[in-house]
């Protein structure tokens, strides 16, 4: 196998991560803790396949993706910035939901509990679009959060809301506005991957939303190194992939490897991680 | 009964039953989008679980494990602390069991050889949950991201330890226990026959009545609280805030880790890969909706055990993952309902900040924010 396919299979494999790690970024920088990626791109999977079912088109697909991780979204921003609830908990119980109303529409409209049937996706390879929209995300985030009024905004709102406030920012506002950019980018992560094989199966999301939050805390909080810690846990998972059947690692070790350099980064060994000073407070 | 005492009650029930009424009315959506009638669905339902001694057998089986996984979820939460890897914590307590009862002979003394079980569960879930309280203590890692971290870790270790060391060959599982099987309930009440139920419920009585006491009755509890509600000033009272903070996750975790018992010793005697099963998750919102009261916990784990019973009871009619659809929303509308009401009733009666605080709730909106 040369180079350039292992290239390829690293950025396809990353493509999921990097799109929930730049929503993870954008709404932990407006202080909200976002536990709930995981759901977002499983939700974000199956709204592409049925829309891409019932029109025939993937492009509807893929938007009516971004409108089911954007309603998952506002489902966790309502709760959590009007009711001021607990985030974990909320994010907890969005990720069960997810899970739930993915299987009773997947076995409302398809008959079946584990798979929908086959619909198109994109070209695959380097012609599917999502691929690029995928790997722009993280600049495309670095961008709004460093260049843009309303990134000044986003963090200002997750670091000192009271501050914002203060000066005029409307505060929950700009956090709505970041939770539901969160799903949407989230889910165009469930997107590429149900897309890619074609159907949504059932839990097809695997686990991946919470290395994208780990990926998110691995990278400090900046969008950048979050998606260079994306990039990093795709290629030990291409490595593995490569090494199966070897028994040179077992690949239960592989898995690990995203999880345990977060609590490495968490626990001060790679540098401090300092999260936005008013993430998971819930009030202005 | 005194006006507080009351408003009290008032404010541990009021988001519960609104939570449950808002999922009730959600089941009968689902229910209709199936073309099915809530009323038949719902009497079904309810006929599967508590109608008949083998529905109900089920129910106080999964209500066994929800209430360890809810009072380890609890007993951390009292110390402001989020302990999200019951379901690590609960997965290594089971493989523990399994292989202290692989380990000892054929014709140990049974009720020993529970025992050692037993301690052996507590032993495994209270080193998976000592780590992060140690993380939290030494380097100010947040539990929220250091336990879910865990989850994946711990599991994907005693997958591969299952894989590749011990199994019975074909399977992720381990083989059989020699000694010391939890006596099924139905060795007690006959009537109980087939049903997994077994008498790790008494193990779970005994749990919550311990818990009780050490929270409620004992200094250790009474520091626990103190530095759940206000660990600043607990610290200024003398009460060492990291020697609680650790311990509260330790115990957390041997909570978690005794509920692998139930499956393990009580049901199939034998750990199996994947056990857990989402229940480790699932005990955060039974000890939301048991307001992390041991006894609240208790009655929390049978209603969530009896909507996971009788999904499988009506899955004729509409998919049992209804109920998944249905615990999200009584989690989502309790954890939202309850700094909404109580605002409503601090706002509206201004209540006097006592020392009585101590029995209610950590302060949940000022949770440790750091690094999450």
């Amino acid at each position: 196998m040369n180079t350039f396919a292992i290239v390829t299979q690293v950025l396809r494999i990353a493509v999921p991560y990097l799109f929930a790690a730049a929503g993870g970024v954008i709404a932990e920088r407006s202080g909200v803790i976002s536990l709930t990626l995981e759901g977002y791109m499983l939700g974000g999977a199956f709204a592409a396949v049925v829309g891409t079912f019932y029109s025939g088109s993937p492009v509807v697909g893929a938007l009516c993706g971004i409108g089911g991780g954007a309603v998952l979204a506002l489902i966790h921003a309502v709760a959590s910035i009007r009711y001021r609830a607990d985030q974990v908990i909320v994010g907890i119980a969005v990720n069960l939901f997810a899970i739930g109303i993915t299987r009773v529409f997947l076995k409302l409209m398809f008959g079946s509990s584990s798979n929908s049937p086959r619909v198109d996706g994109f070209a695959t390879g380097y012609g599917d679009p999502l691929l690029w929209l995928g790997l722009l995300s993280t600049p495309i985030v670095a961008f709004i959060l460093f260049r843009t009024v309303f990134g000044l905004r986003v963090r200002a709102t997750g670091e000192k809301p009271e501050a914002a406030a203060s000066v005029g920012v409307p505060v929950h506002r700009i956090q709505y506005m970041a939770v539901l950019l969160s799903g949407a980018l989230a889910a165009l992560g469930g997107v590429y991957l149900a897309l890619d094989q074609h159907q949504f199966t059932d839990q097809m999301t695997a686990g991946r939303g919470f290395i994208a939050v780990a990926a998110v805390i691995f990278g400090r909080w900046s969008p950048l190194r979050a998606g260079a810690a994306c990039l990093l846990f795709a290629a030990a998972e291409t490595v593995q992939i490569h090494l199966q059947g070897n028994h040179v690692i077992a690949s239960q070790f592989i898995e690990m490897i995203p999880y345990v350099l977060t609590i490495v980064a968490l626990a001060g060994v790679v540098g401090r991680a300092i999260a936005p000073a008013a993430l998971g407070r819930g009030e202005t | 009964m005194t006006a507080a005492r009351r408003e009290k009650i008032e404010e541990a029930l009021f988001p519960p039953v609104v939570a449950i009424l808002i999922a009730f009315v959600a089941g009968d959506i689902i229910m209709l989008s199936f073309n099915q009638s809530p009323f038949v669905v719902w009497r079904l339902l309810l006929e599967g679980t508590w109608g008949n001694a083998y529905g109900f057998g089920q129910v106080l089986y999964k209500a066994t494990t929800l209430s360890f996984t809810g009072m380890a979820v609890a007993f951390a939460y009292r110390a402001g602390l989020f302990n999200i890897g019951g379901e690590g914590q609960l997965a290594a307590g089971g493989l523990a069991a399994a292989l202290v009862g692989f380990a000892l002979p054929v014709g140990f003394p049974a009720l020993l050889a529970i025992l050692l079980g037993c301690l052996g569960a507590a032993a495994a879930g209270g080193v998976v949950g000592a780590v992060p309280g140690y993380l939290r203590v030494r380097f100010g890692a947040h539990e929220v991201i250091t336990t879910i971290m865990l989850n994946f870790i711990v599991l994907a270790l005693l997958n591969w330890f299952i894989a590749t060391r011990l199994r019975v060959p074909e399977t992720l599982h381990t083989p059989e226990i020699h000694a010391g099987a939890i006596a099924r309930l139905s060795a007690v009440l006959p009537a109980f026959h087939g049903s997994a139920a077994n008498l790790s419920v008494i193990a779970v009585l005994l749990t919550a009545i311990a818990m009780w006491y050490y929270m409620f009755r004992t200094r250790g509890g009474y520091e626990l609280r103190a530095v759940g509600l206000q660990p600043d000033a607990a610290e200024y009272g003398g009460i060492s805030v990291g020697r609680v903070l650790f311990s509260a996750m330790t115990v957390s975790g041997v909570i978690a880790g005794l509920g692998g018992i139930n499956f393990v010793l009580g049901y199939k005697y034998y750990y199996e890969d994947g056990f857990a099963g989402g229940t480790g998750f699932l005990g955060i919102a039974v000890a939301l909706v048991g307001r992390n009261n041991p006894f609240g916990i208790l009655l929390a784990a049978l209603f969530f055990a009896t909507l996971s019973q009788g999904g499988l009871a009506v899955n004729a009619f509409v998919p049992k993952q209804m109920v998944d659809v249905l615990q999200g929303i009584v989690i989502i509308a309790i954890a939202a309902s309850v700094p909404e009401v109580q605002r409503i009733l601090l706002g509206s009666r201004r209540r006097p900040v006592t020392t009585s605080a101590l029995d209610s709730q950590p302060a949940a909106t000022e949770p440790p924010a750091a690094a999450v």
